[in-house]
C-alpha cells in the first residue's frame, strides 16, 4: 500500500536495522538451508518474503533486492523501474513524471538513504534487474551469495555483469550474483504452480 | 555492378592520439580547453536524407556536434543511429542519443557496435521520457536499462572489450560517453551527487537540460565544484530561444523535466516582439553561463527555431578567438 510504502521509507533507519538482522538471520540459516536444499525452501520463503515485502515496500518480487541501497523506497514502483534514479522528469513538489498523484519512488529513495547509517551505499552504480529472478526470493540468493565461498563463476555472463558492476556486488550481491541458481529460483514455471 | 567495396568516406579505426578516448572533435575540442557548442537537430518526419543535411546546415556552422534525439519526448521520427550515420558520412560530428525506453539490452549493444562502425563517435545515453508524454501512448515501456547501467555498459564494452554478456568484442568501439543532467529541477540536494554517480558509471561529458534560472544552477555547480566533480567531467549547459510566453508556458506543463521560472515568462509576456526577446535572454543566459567555473560548454536545443542558432551562438560572443565556418566537420 502507498500509505505504508511512504511510512516506511520515513522510518528507513529503523528498517534498515531490521533489515540487517533478518539478512544476517539469513546468511547463518545458510547450512541449515543447504541441507534442506536450496530448491525446497525455494517456495514457502518465496511466499513469505513476498507477504511481508508486499506489505510494507509495495515488493515486487524482482529477485534482486537493493531496498538497503535505495533509502528503503523499492525502484521497482517506479513507473521506469529504473534502479538508478531519478529521472529527469520529476515534478515540482517531487511527484512523478508518469503518474503525478505519486511521490517520485526515487526522491522518496534519497530522503530515505539519507536517514540510514550507510547513507552512501545509494551513491555505488546497481546492474540493470535479471528479469529471470522474477517472483524469486532475494533473501535466499542473498543468503547464498554471502554465505557461499565465492568460487570463480563458470558463467562468463555473470561474471561480466559482476565485474561491470563491482561496487554494486560487494553492497548487494543479489544485483549480480555469482553463484548457481537452484532449479526453482529461476524456473518461473514451477514457481508459479 | 555487384562490387561490395568498403565505403572509403567513412573514418577509419586508425590508432588515436594518447590521451584520447574516441578521438571526436568534441572530444578534441573539450580537452584542448576550448568552450564548446553542441547542438540538437530536429529529426524529420521523412525517409529523405536531404531533410537531415537540410536540418543540419544552420547549425553545423557554429556547433562542434549535433545531437540526433532518440524519439525524444516519446515521439517517433527518424532514428538517432539513422540521422548519425547519415551525418558522420557527410562529415559532421554527432552525438548519437541513446534512450533507454525503446530497446532492450540485446537491441542497444548491437546498435552501439553499428554506430560506431559508421563513425559515431560520441554517444549520449539518457533515460527517456515516459511512452504517455509521445504520440504513441499505447506503446510497451521498455527500461531494460537505466541511463547509469547503460553507461557502465558502454563503457565495459569500450574498456573492456566485451559485451554484458562475457562475450568478447573483437574491435571495441571508441566512444566519447555523454550523459544528462537537470540541475533546475527536483530533488536538487542530490542532483550534484547523481551527476557524481554518472561520473563513476562512466561519463565523459554531461549534456543538461534546459537552464533558464541562474540562482538555481548556480547552486548546482558550486555543489559540483566543491564536490571536484567539474574536474572529472566536462559540462555542457542546455540553453535554447523560447518562442512566446504561450510556448514557454506550454511547455512547461506538457514537457516532461522543463522549468522556466515565471520572471523570465513575465519579460516574454511584456515583450514587444517576443521572438526577438526570447533570443536575448538566451544570449544573456549563455554569457552568464560562460562565466561560471566548471562550466565546459553549451548545448543549444532550439526545437523549430535552428535559424537563430547561428546568430544566438556568434552574437554570444563566445567563439571568439576560434575560427568559425563548418565547425562540426570533423
Ligand atoms: S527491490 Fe525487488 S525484492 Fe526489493 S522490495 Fe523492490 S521488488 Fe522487492
Ligand atoms: S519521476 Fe521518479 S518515480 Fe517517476 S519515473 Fe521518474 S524516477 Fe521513476
Amino acid at each position: 500500500m502507498y500509505r505504508i510504502r511512504l511510512f516506511s521509507v520515513r522510518h528507513a533507519r529503523a528498517f534498515e536495522w531490521i533489515y540487517k538482522r533478518v539478512e544476517n538471520m539469513m546468511v547463518l540459516m545458510d547450512p541449515v538451508f543447504a541441507k534442506i536444499g536450496y530448491n525446497r525452501v525455494e517456495k514457502p520463503i518465496a511466499l513469505l518474503e513476498r507477504g511481508v515485502k508486499g506489505l510494507l515496500f509495495d515488493c515486487q518480487m524482482c529477485g534482486q533486492c537493493v531496498l538497503s541501497s535505495t533509502g528503503m523506497s523499492c525502484p521497482m514502483n517506479c513507473p521506469k523501474q529504473l534502479r538508478n534514479g531519478p529521472c529527469g522528469g520529476v515534478r515540482p513538489g517531487g511527484y512523478c513524471e508518469v503518474k503525478p498523484q505519486m511521490k517520485c519512488v526515487w526522491c522518496q529513495a534519497w530522503e530515505g538513504a539519507d536517514r540510514m547509517r550507510e547513507n552512501t551505499r545509494i551513491h555505488d552504480v546497481l546492474p540493470p534487474v535479471d528479469r529471470r529472478l522474477q517472483g524469486s526470493s532475494s533473501w535466499l540468493r542473498v543468503s547464498r551469495e554471502k554465505a557461499a565461498e565465492l568460487r570463480e563463476s563458470r558463467n562468463a555472463g555473470k561474471t561480466a555483469v559482476a565485474k561491470a558492476f563491482s561496487e554494486a556486488r560487494k553492497i548487494e550481491p543479489a544485483t549480480a550474483p555469482l553463484v548457481p541458481e537452484p532449479k526453482n529460483a529461476v524456473d518461473r514455471e514451477v514457481r508459479k504452480t | 555492378m555487384n562490387t561490395y567495396l568498403p565505403n572509403d568516406d567513412l573514418p577509419k579505426h586508425e590508432p588515436l592520439e594518447p590521451g584520447l578516448i574516441s578521438g571526436s572533435r568534441l572530444e578534441r575540442v573539450l580537452k584542448a580547453g576550448k568552450f564548446a557548442v553542441t547542438a540538437e537537430l530536429n529529426p524529420p518526419d521523412s525517409a529523405d536524407p536531404d531533410d537531415v543535411y537540410e536540418a543540419a546546415r544552420p547549425l553545423g556552422e557554429v556547433a562542434d556536434a549535433l545531437n540526433a534525439t532518440d524519439a525524444s519526448g516519446a515521439n517517433c521520427h527518424m532514428s538517432s543511429i539513422g540521422i548519425c550515420s547519415l551525418l558522420t558520412r557527410a562529415g559532421y560530428g554527432t552525438v548519437y542519443q541513446i534512450s533507454c525506453r525503446d530497446r532492450n539490452r540485446i537491441a542497444i549493444q548491437g546498435d552501439v557496435l553499428g554506430a560506431a562502425a559508421m563513425g559515431v563517435r560520441n554517444v549520449l545515453c539518457l533515460t527517456g521520457d515516459g511512452v504517455g508524454a509521445g504520440d504513441q501512448p499505447g506503446a510497451k515501456p521498455v527500461f531494460d536499462f537505466d541511463s547509469l547501467s547503460l553507461l557502465r555498459t558502454i563503457r565495459t564494452m569500450r574498456d573492456d572489450g566485451v559485451f554484458l554478456s562475457g562475450r568478447k568484442i573483437k574491435t571495441p568501439p571508441r566512444l566519447f560517453l555523454g550523459a544528462a543532467e537537470n540541475p533546475c529541477i527536483e530533488p536538487h540536494d542530490w542532483r550534484p551527487i547523481r551527476l557524481g554517480k554518472k561520473i563513476d558509471a562512466g561519463a565523459d561529458f554531461i549534456q543538461t537540460n534546459y537552464v533558464f534560472d541562474m540562482p538555481v544552477f548556480e547552486n548546482f555547480m558550486r555543489r559540483v565544484r566543491d564536490l571536484g566533480f567539474d574536474k572529472r567531467v566536462f559540462i555542457l549547459v542546455g540553453v535554447g530561444p523560447l518562442a512566446s510566453a504561450k510556448a514557454a508556458r506550454w511547455m512547461r506543463s506538457n514537457v516532461p523535466g522543463i522549468h522556466i521560472p515565471d520572471s523570465v515568462i513575465d519579460r516574454m509576456e511584456k515583450a514587444k516582439k517576443p521572438a526577438e526577446e526570447g533570443k536575448r535572454i538566451c544570449i544573456e543566459l549563455i554569457q552568464q553561463i560562460r562565466g561560471i567555473e566548471g562550466v565546459s560548454g553549451i548545448h543549444v536545443m532550439a526545437y523549430r527555431r535552428e535559424h537563430q542558432v547561428s546568430e544566438i551562438v556568434l552574437e554570444s560572443g563566445i567563439l571568439k578567438g576560434r575560427a568559425v565556418s563548418d565547425k562540426a566537420r570533423l
